[in-house]
């Protein structure tokens, strides 16, 4: 793809974000009505579950790209995985850290084990191994490959390590948890979450065009410099 | 197929014949770490039954991932690994026999750490029943599926004796918790039907895992 449709793709993509976010904003402070039991602190929901979301959906973008990495071998698949990976991990500790803000005033707990906590948790140190071997193995450029195994492998794990922490928590009694955000939510709710979690997917594809971007350029500007060493030893 | 893979499995267990070293270093390391969890629980025996299947699979993990390592960074020494990638065979099948001989390693290990243990927290030696040794075997037999995959991987690295744990632990996660709820059950003698469902899981990411890093190796070994 050539440098100027990139950075129209890139604006169109930032103009789609500024235009969303205020809305989501909107929705999310003004629009949603005040839960009963909770009050305002509850209004972070609509963050927390995009983000949340996001992040299961990162993990499966990086299996994607790292699927067809293998059996493509292009350069492109990796970087979108590796781009996944870095946003991914953000969007996942956006997640770790808006559950305890609203924990503590809602259940008098910053981190009560349960069920959804543990396996995002989980899920944070799939992230977390992924971009490790992604960095460990930048220098000897044995990164793609061996990253894109361990994101396959991470991949198959997490409806796994998901279903394995729910059925152990239904074994262990569950701390006192107030219902539980799905039950009942009233349709203006919905309609908040769902304006949020449409502006962080228009922030989501942003940044992850933007890394995208960013390997391609790096590795235009790795061919060139290799091309003039070649030519500069002639 | 079976052949090459006995080749494989043969040339580890011929390798730690000559050392002991894995099954020495792997048994003990798992002595020391219930040795010193021991000093922070001083546990009665009912207590010692609720804090055992933890402070069993805590020291299995451990132990367990010096034991994958190990398996690996034995082949780094003097090229090994490359001249072992020259034989005519498919790359899974080295994975493949360097599983069965990580399982050995770590089960005999685990075998004697168990025999300790019940000995250490006064329990009837007949709570190791044949329950708790297929869930010791599925345990690790899923552990060192994934284990044994994430050992190449980490064995390229200058810091492998950390980076495989760092790799490792988050995606064993469901053995973990499925190990140590069905030994706790087993432990404890309760009927089987309480804790089928985690052995199930086991034995399902058994093979799940040991699939996908039959199939994934390659890549890991290509240079």
């Amino acid at each position: 793809m050539s440098g100027e449709s990139r950075s129209l793709s890139s604006k169109l993509l930032l103009l789609l974000v500024m235009g969303s976010m205020p809305v989501a904003l909107y929705m999310a402070f003004i629009y949603a009505p005040e839960e009963a039991s909770m009050g305002p602190v509850q209004r972070i929901f609509y963050f927390h579950v995009s983000s949340a979301w996001i992040a299961f959906l990162a993990y499966f973008v990086i299996f994607v790209g790292s699927l067809g990495y293998l059996i493509k071998r292009s350069p492109k698949m990796d970087s979108l995985a590796h781009g996944a990976g870095e946003v991914g991990f953000m969007f996942c500790s956006l997640v770790l850290i808006t559950g305890p803000l609203w924990a503590k005033p809602v259940w008098g707990l910053w981190w009560p084990w349960d069920a959804r906590i543990t396996s995002t948790f989980a899920l944070w140190l799939l992230y977390a191994s992924y971009l490790s071997v992604r960095h460990f193995f930048e220098e000897s450029g044995r990164s793609a490959t061996l990253g894109a195994v361990v994101g396959i492998i991470g991949f198959i794990d997490v409806p796994i390590v998901y279903f394995s922490i729910r059925w152990w928590r239904t074994h262990h009694p569950a701390p006192v948890i107030l219902g539980g955000e799905g039950s009942g939510l009233d349709p203006q709710m919905y309609t908040a979450l769902w304006v949020t979690l449409g502006a962080f997917l228009a922030l989501f594809s942003f940044l992850l065009w933007q890394v995208f971007t960013l390997r391609s350029v790096e590795r235009e500007i790795f061919s060139i410099r290799r091309r003039m060493v070649i030519l500069a030893s002639k | 197929m079976l052949g090459k893979i006995a080749a494989v499995f043969l040339k580890d267990l011929r390798l730690e014949w000559r050392s002991r070293e894995t099954l020495v270093t792997v048994c003990l390391f798992s002595i020391v770490i219930i040795f010193i969890f021991n000093f922070g629980f001083d546990p009665t025996r009912e207590e010692s039954l609720r804090l055992l299947p933890g402070l069993l699979w805590v020291a299995f993990a451990f132990s367990g991932v010096w034991g994958c390592n190990r398996s690996f960074a034995t082949e780094k020494e003097n090229g090994c690994l490359e001249a072992i990638m020259l034989a005519p065979m498919d790359p899974g099948i080295i994975y493949l026999g360097k599983v069965l001989a990580n399982l050995l390693f770590i089960l005999v290990a685990e075998m004697v750490v168990l025999f300790l243990a019940v000995i250490w927290y006064n329990l009837p030696f007949k709570s190791i029943n044949g329950w708790l040794l297929l869930v010791v075997f599925l345990g690790t037999f899923g552990y060192v599926a994934v284990g044994t995959l994430f050992a190449a991987i980490a064995v390229n690295t200058r810091m492998r004796e950390v980076m495989l744990p760092i790799l490792h632990f988050p995606v064993a996660v469901p053995v973990f918790i499925a190990a140590m709820e069905s030994t706790a059950g087993a432990l404890r003698a309760q009927p089987v039907a309480e804790y089928v469902d985690w052995i199930r899981l086991l034995f399902s990411f058994s093979i799940i895992f040991t699939t996908a890093s039959y199939l994934l190796f390659r890549y890991v070994m290509e240079e």
